[in-house]
């Protein structure tokens, strides 16, 4: 065999936990491109019924967008040791992602209304499938959350101990994108 | 990037002094049960594997009494079965439906997957690459927990009242959605699909943990193209794995959406009893979609591991380099690639648009090109070597010749036309029982043979390991070839009986033979049975590298502690395949040999390469 790298110890490109971290991450994505797939497939099969989007997915949009701000406000700060807005920026993420899930129960709530039910034609059911499964991820996210929050109480975060504070923001980003694409998805193929 | 660099050499740092003292202050439960070493786990994954499928062959064996034997009478299984057994001591017909339901998905999943793919890549990703354990000991713990846990609750299935489901082991609703169609898709049906939600947790969990750790933690010198095969064949599975099972996660859960909360993704215009049902607008071809595009790479997941193994296998007993080594991970990267567009040809006769059934008939053709380069590559290792008979090198060789008969029926198949006549007959239950049950079965009995040394320290016996492959191999050939012509003739599979039908009546004979040698064949496992657990205690004891190997897990000690090297970990200077290299002393080079300790048998750019290797803790051998 000719022409290999001889490895090196110690230099590789990532951390494993992080690595890990990714894969799952395509994992959550291939779980919801099935079901975007399926959308497509059934409404292909006819038989199907428009959505009136509730306003209130458009608040929630630009609230999680702000917590992806705060977010990286804080990872900012952790590499620039800044401790004190660490926990500022940790602590309104924490907050507005709570905010982020009482608006889409709220919106759930305007959806039943307009009479788009949970169950009946599978086109509202699956709004309901997207949002919630995606509830269901935010909440891990939230508890990893709360796991660096304490850590930064605890001064374990900062420029030389990145590695939670990074997994934990490119989860959160990845949520935050996660919901959007997952809105203008269900938007475009009304 | 440069901070976490610096953190991962203290973490790698810490990680090794740490399991050069660390071994004795271990509980029996921290070592045995809740173990983080990689090599229990294994064989905690195996055992479990074992009683599976004796489960499942068991089970097999009832359901081929009926089909073999419609008439006899079976009140002696009534100890077992109690009221399946019908007032007249036949089979009910209900139950006949959960048995093959559960010996398929307790085959496909539980012993060919998690067995599988369990056992032998936490044994041999840390032990092949060099590694002290898997990236992550306490996610590969919980991956054998949640597979546990899964197991139990397929298990209990078995024993409510209503009986485990019964769709079949592929769930198509309606019939598993709605729980008034027959008592299997009642409480049943439940617990398979919470079984099924574990597993996939589980499986993922592995998978994370194997891919991570093949891609981080490879030891020094050990490029991706020095890895041996078996790694590649891993690696290719888990990442097949990680995109696959969560389709299926999706499907499961849109069906249990039906099921328990009235959805109607599945289910639109049902009447039952002359009533509507009130589901409208969904369509039970989309599960078929979701579970397929699961299913079919979920078949390669199967039979990749086992082929691996067999690459390992057939090129240590034939004292050859394997022929194409890049061939055969160019085939593997193909074969996983092509899975995941060719899964409509579970689906041709659903009513698809006769040209998508087209384009799909050619992407499952090109499928068979792949496979067939790794069936010749096979073959042409074996040409001319100097072939010892081990049991594995059987059971390998056995693999081998069932996966070219699986395969080419594979072809009829795959043709749309000739698949209206075929689907759902006994002709696809020969195939794939050849390509993939009988292969990947095999394959896992010839890693055990040949790992067995290093799992346990001993030796199985060989005679028995003889007798066991050459009762399985005719045994199963008897089993399904003759199911061929059954499904030619038109029989469909999973039927009760075929009594009634007189154009059936000339096959009870072959039917009967069937039968016959799906119980010799169960038979011959116990002889393994014997010889694995005897061996465990009273084998004799292994030499360090019993099969003359080149991969770095023979230079473990005989018993290898948690973190397998007792000093540093060993460095890599070659490939794996390094058998009767014109020139060497030994008709094998192990990895861990450097260039330019063998100048009598380097080729020119080796020689090279020797020059510029970092020969820092090697010492010259003899
Ligand atoms: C040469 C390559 C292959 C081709 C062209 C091929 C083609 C097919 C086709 C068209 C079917 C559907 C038949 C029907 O239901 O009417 C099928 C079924 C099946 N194949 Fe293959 N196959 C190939 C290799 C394999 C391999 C390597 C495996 C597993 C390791 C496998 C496992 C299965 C299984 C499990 C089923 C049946 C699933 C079920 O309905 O329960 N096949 N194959
Ligand atoms: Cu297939």
């Amino acid at each position: 065999m000719t022409g290999e790298v001889v490895l090196k110890k110690g230099i590789r490109a990532m951390h494993p936990q992080k690595f890990g971290l990714w894969l799952f991450l395509i994992s959550v994505v291939m779980i919801f491109i099935s079901l975007s797939s399926a959308y497509v497939v059934k409404k292909s099969v006819g038989d199907w019924v428009y959505i009136d989007f509730p306003q209130m997915f458009n608040i929630t949009s630009v609230i999680i967008i702000l917590s992806s701000i705060s977010m990286h406000y804080a990872y900012l700060s952790a590499k620039r040791n800044n401790i004190k807005s660490i926990r500022i920026g940790l602590a309104i993420t924490g907050v507005l992602a709570v905010l982020f899930v009482i608006g889409q129960l709220q919106a759930w709530g305007e959806l039943v209304e307009s009479g788009f039910h949970f169950v009946g034609n599978p086109a509202s059911s699956f709004v309901y499938v997207f949002s919630g499964l995606h509830i269901a991820h935010l909440f891990g996210a939230l508890v990893f959350l709360g796991v660096v929050l304490t850590n930064s109480f605890q001064y374990k975060v900062h420029s030389k101990s990145m590695l939670r504070i990074e997994m934990c923001t490119t989860f959160w980003h990845f949520l935050g994108g996660l919901w959007l694409y997952l809105y203008l998805f269900l938007v475009l193929n009304n | 990037m440069s901070v976490t660099d610096i953190q991962l050499q203290q973490d790698t740092a810490g990680h090794d002094d740490h399991h050069d003292d660390h071994e004795h202050a271990q509980s029996f439960v921290t070592k045995y049960i809740f173990s983080t070493d990689h090599k229990t786990i294994a064989k905690q994954f195996l055992i479990t594997g074992i009683f599976w499928a004796l489960l499942g062959g068991i089970l097999s064996v009832i359901f081929r009494l009926q089909l073999g034997f419609p008439e006899m009478q079976l009140e002696w299984l009534r100890p077992f079965l109690g009221q399946w057994i019908t007032p007249e001591g036949q089979l009910d017909q209900e139950f006949y439906l959960a048995l093959v339901t559960m010996h398929g998905t307790i085959m496909v999943f539980f012993v060919l997957t998690a067995g599988l793919s369990g056992t032998f890549s936490n044994f041999l990703i840390p032990l092949q690459c060099g590694a002290r354990d898997m990236a992550s000991g306490f996610m590969n713990m919980l991956s054998y927990w949640f597979f546990f846990l899964s197991s139990v609750v397929m298990f209990v299935s078995m024993f409510i009242e209503t009986g485990p489901a019964s769709g079949g082991w592929t769930i198509y609703p309606p019939l598993s959605a709605l729980p008034q169609a027959m008592s299997g898709s009642g409480l049943g049906m439940t617990l398979w699909l919470v079984s099924m939600a574990l597993f996939i947790v589980s499986t993922l969990l592995g998978g994370i943990n194997y891919i991570t750790t093949v891609i981080n933690l490879r030891t020094e010198g050990m490029s991706f193209s020095r890895l041996p095969l078996t790694i590649w064949a891993f690696f290719i599975t888990a990442v097949l794995g990680l995109l696959s099972f969560p389709v299926l996660f999706s499907a499961a859960l849109l069906l249990i959406f039906d099921r328990s909360l009235g959805t109607s993704f599945y289910l639109s215009d049902i009447y039952i009893a002359g009533e509507a049902l009130p589901h409208l607008g969904g369509s039970p071809i989309l599960f078929q979609h979701l579970f397929w595009f699961l299913g079919h790479p979920e078949v390669y997941i199967v039979i990749l591991p086992a082929l691996g193994i067999t690459s390992e296998i057939i090129s240590t007993n034939s004292r050859k380099p394997i022929f194409g080594y890049k061939a055969m991970i160019g085939s593997m990267l193909g074969i996983g690639f092509l899975s995941f567009i060719v899964w409509a040809h579970h689906m041709f006769i659903t009513g698809m648009n006769p040209f998508l059934g087209s384009i799909f008939t050619i992407l499952t053709l090109i499928i068979a090109v792949p496979s067939a380069i790794k069936a010749f590559n096979y073959i042409t290792t074996l040409w001319k070597g100097n072939i010892i008979f081990t049991p594995a090198m059987l059971f390998s060789i056995g693999l081998v010749s069932f996966f070219i008969s699986g395969g080419v029926t594979g072809l009829f198949l795959g043709n749309s036309v000739l698949d209206i006549n075929l689907h759902d007959t006994y002709f696809v239950v020969a195939h794939f029982h050849l390509v993939m049950g009988s292969a990947a079965f095999f394959g896992m009995l010839a890693g055990v043979y040949h790992w067995f040394p290093k799992m346990f320290g001993r030796m199985m016996n060989d005679k028995l390991g003889k007798l066991h492959f050459w009762l399985s191999f005719v045994g199963i050939y008897m089993v399904f070839f003759p199911m061929h012509y059954i499904g030619i003739a038109g029989f469909p599979r999973r039927y009760y009986a075929f009594t009634s039908f007189d154009t059936f009546s000339g096959f009870a004979d072959l039917n009967a033979l069937v039968s016959i040698a799906a119980i010799l064949t169960l038979g011959a496992q116990f002889i393994f049975l014997f010889n694995f657990f005897y061996s465990i205690f009273r084998g004799k004891l292994a030499p360090a590298n019993p099969w003359k190997s080149n991969t770095l897990e023979w230079t473990t000690p005989r018993f290898p502690e948690h973190g397998n090297w007792p000093g540093a970990i060993p460095k890599v200077y070659r490939w794996a395949y390094d058998y009767s290299k014109p020139g060497a002393k030994d008709d094998f080079i192990p990895q861990t040999v450097p260039y330019s300790h063998t100048p009598e048998s380097n080729l020119d750019h080796e020689n090279e390469e020797a020059k510029n290797e970092d020969l820092t803790g090697v010492e010259k051998s003899e």
